[in-house]
């Protein structure tokens, strides 16, 4: 697989999801500057964690201006996986690919800690390796991330199973304490409407070697892989 | 021209940086001030002088980046 990596100005997860992906699942990686155009050749793209443009304005409006985001735009049109992680979320919801926006967290602080989110749907190209319900602990980090949208927008994220991740107690009780930010019913990752555009708060990229002491983040990216595979193969055949 | 443009969160929408303010003024012995929200104030000029063409493009400037409008609202002063 060719999986590309977004590097926009400020982001500074670009190559903890590049290592991941290539060094701990021998998958190719190319690293995208956001002034290109085209997505040509690449199998899924991931945009990554950051600051991207310093968060001027609002965390991800400026980026979404960027001649790549129109490529995102078209690849995930096509059907094609894209990856929203932390600042990478908050851009497809500034870019419209996601549905709603990020709020300041609650507490008002910036919050870098383990959470644990509970699978609400392992039947997704991004989920597929996980259990229904399993819990994960992945850790956070950002000071927006507090979900928001309409509540007919919610209820057609809740109604169409598009709420992949919500955040939970270790022993995967959803409950408002649980949440590190004040997100609307929980919501830690959600999906779109066509289901291969996943945006979460989490970063799975901090989690996904043993060598790390948690391995939980790899079961996104291995999601990602088994789906991608029986893509090509029913392509193939 | 000049455009004066205010995004703040929309009503009933948590304004976590408000309710800090405002709770900071309370122990200041402001005891009254209530529903402190916190905006962007941001200033342009354009060259354009009709007032409603000028209108035409702060409105759209406004909708497309200056704010997000499934939280935030805006207004504007011209002149």
């Amino acid at each position: 697989m060719n999986i590309g990596v977004v590097v926009f100005p400020g982001s500074n997860c670009d190559h903890d999801c590049r290592h991941v992906c290539q060094d701990v699942l021998g998958q190719a990686v190319t690293m995208v500057w956001h002034k290109e155009a085209s997505l040509a050749g690449l199998d899924a793209v991931i945009l990554p964690g950051g600051f991207s443009y310093g968060d001027y304005l609002r965390t991800g409006a400026i980026a979404r201006f960027s001649p790549v985001m129109q490529a995102v735009k078209q690849f995930a049109a096509g059907g094609g996986l894209v990856l929203g992680i932390c600042n990478g979320f908050q851009i497809l919801l500034e870019a419209g690919l996601l549905p709603g926006a990020m709020l300041r967290n609650r507490s008002l602080h910036f919050i870098c800690r383990e959470t644990y989110v509970k699978v609400e749907n392992a039947a997704t190209p991004f989920t597929n390796a996980c259990k229904p319900g399993q819990v994960l602990k992945i850790p956070v980090a950002h000071a927006d991330g507090n979900y928001y949208t309409d509540p007919v927008t919610l209820a057609g994220l809740q109604a169409n199973a598009q709420v992949i991740f919500r955040y939970c107690t270790a022993d995967g009780r959803v409950m408002p304490d649980a949440c590190p930010n004040g997100s609307l019913d929980n919501i830690a990752g959600i999906r779109n409407a066509g289901g291969n555009v996943l945006g979460m708060m989490p970063h799975p990229e901090r989690c996904a070697e043993a060598m790390l002491g948690n391995e939980d983040g790899r079961l996104i990216f291995q999601s990602m892989l088994t789906s991608m595979g029986q893509k090509q193969s029913v392509g193939a055949g | 021209m000049k455009a004066k443009i205010h995004v703040t969160l929309k009503q009933g929408i948590l304004d976590p940086q408000g309710k800090a303010i405002e709770h900071a003024l309370d122990s200041l012995g402001f005891k009254h001030a209530a529903n402190v929200r916190v905006g962007k104030y941001m200033e342009l000029d354009l060259q354009e002088s009709d007032k409603a063409k000028a209108e035409v493009q702060v409105k759209s400037m406004c909708e497309k980046l200056l704010a997000n409008t499934i939280i935030e609202e805006y207004r504007y002063e011209l002149g």
